[in-house]
């Protein structure tokens, strides 16, 4: 299993960016003790079958990697949910995007921890490739919402690292106002 | 509470390129890439990102990208990074901490001297003539 609840957030923005996905919404909610995460994107989506497969450990797309055997992004995300009794849906159709969301009690002894937040968003916000990604991120406390393609506005070229840098010491400060109670440490430049 | 906006992304901005336009420029981009595969990212390759972005903007080295890629087909030496500067051999690097992310920035980058002991097996031609 992943080390943190982020880890399980990077890797569905990464598979919502290899289904071909132009548009991708995160939104990721800890409310009243429970982490609640759903990525939704307009990528090429997959029949009942391919869902089926996609959460076979011992599957992977055979275009993305045509000599591997294991693909264990959703099946390590399907074991952290069963051993924290939460739970999780796949929901997509060929040509009409994917959802996928899950929620574990973040009291569940077996939870795992939320994770370094700012360093995720900023690492999802400069993949490669011409997308747009919308995080909206709520708390008991307070809530934000950052665009993609606001954040290149802004900055341009976001695999510059001095412009990450940037990005992640402005998401620290987002991030401290929703979590300020509850912080997993921010991480600061 | 006060909320942070575009604006505050757009002042961070200002500042730091107030501060940079005083130094030399002209070197040509360098390039990390980092592995984020889900074998990545469970060996902590966001660690190894954070700790090169931090590297690099406590250098203040405009001019370096950090580029995201999935898997490398290494997954027994993630995290791995591969780093391409001008003029020196493309290197991939494995088993590479938040120690060793500094390093790179020190040691390869700045110094142009290679870690020898987190080279991986799929070195440059020119390495091994």
């Amino acid at each position: 299993m992943h080390a943190t609840t982020c880890d399980y957030m990077a890797d569905l923005v990464h598979n919502a960016l290899e289904a071909g996905a132009s548009r991708i919404q995160l939104t990721c909610e800890t409310v009243a003790g429970v982490i609640r995460v759903v990525v939704s994107d307009n990528g090429c989506g997959m029949t009942p079958a391919q869902i089926q497969l996609a959460e076979n450990p011992f599957f992977s797309h055979p275009g993305k990697h045509p000599k591997r055997r294991v693909g264990l992004g959703l099946p390590l995300l399907r074991q952290a949910v069963e051993t924290t009794q939460g739970s999780m849906t796949i929901e997509s159709a060929p040509n009409q995007g994917t959802t996928v969301s899950f929620s574990m009690d973040a009291r569940h002894l077996d939870a795992p921890p939320l994770g370094d937040i700012p360093g995720t968003f900023m690492t999802l916000m400069s993949l490669p490739g011409d997308y747009d990604l919308v995080i909206a991120r709520h708390s008991d406390e307070d809530s934000y919402t950052i665009a993609r393609h606001e954040i290149q506005e802004v900055l341009g070229d976001l695999e510059n690292t001095l412009n990450l840098s940037l990005v992640r010491q402005w998401l620290a400060e987002l991030e401290h106002g929703v979590s300020a109670t509850s912080a997993p440490q921010a991480h600061v430049a | 509470m006060s909320k942070l906006t575009l604006d505050d992304l757009r002042k961070l901005r200002d500042t730091q390129r107030a501060e940079l336009q005083q130094r030399e420029t002209g070197t040509k981009s360098v390039h990390i890439v980092v592995g984020m595969g889900t074998c990545g990212i469970a060996a902590g390759a966001k660690e190894t990102l954070n700790a090169l972005v931090d590297a690099v903007a406590a250098r203040k080295l405009d001019s370096v990208l950090v580029r995201q890629t999935g898997c490398m087909g290494l997954c027994h030496s993630e995290p791995t990074v591969e780093v391409i500067v001008p003029g020196m051999p493309k290197v991939i690097y494995g088993k590479v901490k938040a120690e060793q992310a500094a390093m790179i920035v020190e040691q390869h980058v700045i110094g142009k001297r290679l870690l020898d002991d987190h080279i991986l097996d799929r070195p440059a031609v020119d390495v091994m003539r």
